[in-house]
């Protein structure tokens, strides 16, 4: 176990490694965006320009330039090249925003991913079956950003049902914040739901003719607890996994409902600051996200043995 | 039934799928929607996706009305009170003609999630191919740059690529990719979604790798690449012909969203994506801007996701593949960072 927990959090290690160098390459070899220009303003001269670009170290080799951002990252004294701002600060202030958005969507797409797919496998072939595969295919084909503007102008500025975006801390008005995040969450969410109602009725369908399902039903089990103890219970491994990685990865989806919905939460800050080309922000939120992908999934091959005895994690990682 | 080939048991497996059949023709209903667009462009509009009719009046069963009124809002769906022309009505300030940009639209929109499978596809058998059969350095050398590839955040990266490429362009070798070019978003779409595929690719080599067949064919003497291409190559060919369909519908989607920000299609090209993005700023006043392609847009997608889904039951009737690949497909030996 100490080795298996050695070697991931290496590996993680290099592959942030990795997509940090990757972000900072992209972004040097792009001919517009020279920060020390950036940092000058609009009213630039070349003697400003050239006196930030000796004292930021611009003129410095690449790998140098890079190695003082990364520490600059980690140490929280990174600034923005547009605005000067506190990079981390801001990612932080970011975080009750993107973390409300995320938890809750991810709350809306299990609870009803799982009750779509369950219902569709216990009644598979008949009519709600049918339905709900409907419903969960065209989940799955749903452009997002699409959605959230067709909710937004009914729902909103029609029907005048729903605030038209912005946050509310969940601290200051809990049923505020609830009303203003709901339309977000349910953008978020679709996409998933479709996805995992479709993973968890197949994945239940190929449990039901399992022997230990036949054993459960030969003792007089009541069909409900055959499928909820037995079928369901087993079916859960393959939405585990697809929930760590999905949940690791919202940062995403993310950067579009907020810029839609207005929430000046991480994935805002990241459209505005890519926008800008303004670098430091970039990388540090790239940083961020990787960090949560990777770690996500770690955590589902330790859930993975958790679920199921046969796994065994040091042999896993091969 | 024996004596006849796997492809022919799996036509007639498909076959006897209503749905995924039905929307199958949806799909070359589609298809041939946008492939007529010249013809209506032509024939009926008498416009080009392009041009401009912002000062403009039109003929409207007698009555004379402009294409664009003083507050900017541009003439609703018409039908064929002026003979087709501005059939579903003027896209904004500029006055063009929605349908005809919705079937030009479509042709990009399809083109690109095509051609972006295509290389999806391509990319991911090459590099699956080698990690899975050669092993050793080769296979950690590509795991890993798959790794760092899937340890992005897909659209942020996608999104980073569309920003870097459209403003500089591209230049590879001899080649140079303006930043406008169709180009650009389909090699990212191609380049981010790869691991998605490769990794399930190189997992089904490592397991077809033990086969006796492969093991028959070395001790014939085949080299490596030999029995890459003539023995596991089509082996894998349902696989990838079943995620090269999920593919393009996960492209298509991808494209719009990078248009929708800004990042993906370019003008002149026009995409639904683009058009979205454009309708979206006057939601308020002509919906039907908005509505009308993101419609297609997502009766597209759903007709060729339904007919993966058939595609792969038929192809696979035991269905033990797992590809619904937006989110990557659940390995069975774990993911290994």
């Amino acid at each position: 176990m100490a080795r298996f927990a050695v070697r991931r959090l290496l590996g993680m290690a290099a592959v942030l490694f990795a997509v940090s160098v990757l972000v900072f390459v992209i972004f040097n070899v792009v001919p517009n965006a020279d920060p020390a220009r950036q940092l000058a303003g609009r009213s630039a001269n070349p003697q400003l320009v050239a006196s930030i670009t000796d004292e930021w170290g611009f003129d410095e080799p690449l790998p140098r330039q890079y190695l003082t951002m990364m520490g600059n990252i980690f140490s929280g004294k990174v600034v923005s090249y547009e605005t000067r701002e506190n990079v981390d600060e801001r990612i932080v202030e970011g975080i009750p925003e993107t973390f409300s958005l995320c938890i809750g969507a991810a709350v809306i797409w299990l609870f009803f991913g799982i009750l779509f797919g369950y219902l569709s496998a216990v009644r598979a072939g008949g009519w709600l079956d049918r339905a709900l595969t409907v419903v969960a295919v065209t989940g799955i084909s749903i452009p997002v950003f699409w959605l959230a503007a067709i909710l937004l102008n009914y729902l909103t500025y029609k029907l005048e049902l729903l605030p038209s975006g912005g946050y509310v801390p969940l601290s200051e008005n809990p049923l505020e914040w609830a009303r203003h995040l709901i339309l977000p969450w349910v953008t978020l969410a679709v996409v998933y739901v479709g996805f995992y109602s479709r993973v968890l009725r197949s994945s239940m369908l190929d449990a039901m003719d399992e022997d230990y399902v036949r054993t459960a039903r030969a003792k007089g089990l009541s069909e409900r607890r055959v499928m909820t103890r037995h079928v369901l219970r087993n079916s859960l491994v393959p939405i585990v996994t697809l929930f760590g990685l999905d949940f690791g990865a919202l940062l995403g989806g993310v950067i579009v409902v907020e810029g839609i919905f207005n929430i000046n939460g991480i994935g805002q800050y990241a459209y505005e600051s890519l926008l800008n080309l303004d670098l430091p922000p970039i990388m540090a939120i790239t940083l961020f996200g990787a960090f949560f992908i990777v770690l996500f999934n770690s955590l589902v091959d330790i859930a993975y043995a958790y679920l199921d005895p046969r796994v065994r994690l040091g042999e896993s990682a091969s | 039934m024996a004596g006849r080939s796997p492809w022919y048991l799996a036509y007639r497996r498909l076959r006897r799928n209503r749905v995924a059949l039905g929307f199958g023709v949806l799909f070359a209903l589609i298809v041939a929607f946008v492939l007529a667009a010249p013809l209506w462009a032509n024939g009926v509009a008498d416009t080009g996706p392009n041009a401009t009719h912002t000062l403009e009046r039109v003929e409207v069963d007698g009555e004379s009305r402009e294409v664009v009124n003083r507050e900017g809002k541009p003439v609703g769906p018409l039908w064929f009170g002026a003979g087709g022309k501005f059939f579903l009505g003027a896209d904004g300030r500029l006055g063009r003609d929605e349908m005809v940009r919705l079937m030009y639209g479509g042709r990009t929109s399809l083109f690109v999630g095509v051609v972006a499978s295509l290389i999806t596809v391509l990319l991911a058998t090459v590099l699956g191919l080698l990690a899975g059969y050669r092993r050793g350095w080769v296979d950690t050398l590509i795991s890993r740059a798959l790794d760092v590839v899937w340890a992005f955040p897909v659209t942020l990266l996608a999104i980073a690529l569309g920003l870097a490429l459209a403003t500089g362009g591209l230049q590879i070798g001899p080649l140079h990719l303006s930043g406008d070019s169709i180009w650009v978003p389909i090699l990212i779409i191609g380049v981010v979604y790869t691991p998605y595929v490769a990794r399930p690719v190189r997992g089904e080599v490592l397991a077809l790798r033990e086969r006796e067949f492969v093991e028959a064919a070395v001790a014939q003497g085949a080299g490596s690449i030999r029995v890459m291409v003539r023995e596991l190559l089509p082996n894998l060919a349902s696989t990838l012909i079943v995620f090269f369909a999920i593919s393009v519908a996960n492209s298509m989607l991808l494209e719009s969203l990078l248009s929708f920000l800004g990042v993906g299609v370019q003008p002149p090209n026009t995409s639904w994506g683009t058009m979205i993005a454009g309708g979206f700023e006057l939601i308020t006043s002509s919906p039907q801007l908005t509505v009308v392609p993101g419609v297609l847009l997502l009766l597209t997608v759903l007709a060729v996701n339904v007919f993966a889904d058939g595609l792969r039951d038929a192809l696979d009737p035991r269905a033990k593949l797992r590809l619904e690949a937006h989110a990557g497909a659940p390995e069975p030996e774990g993911h290994a960072v």
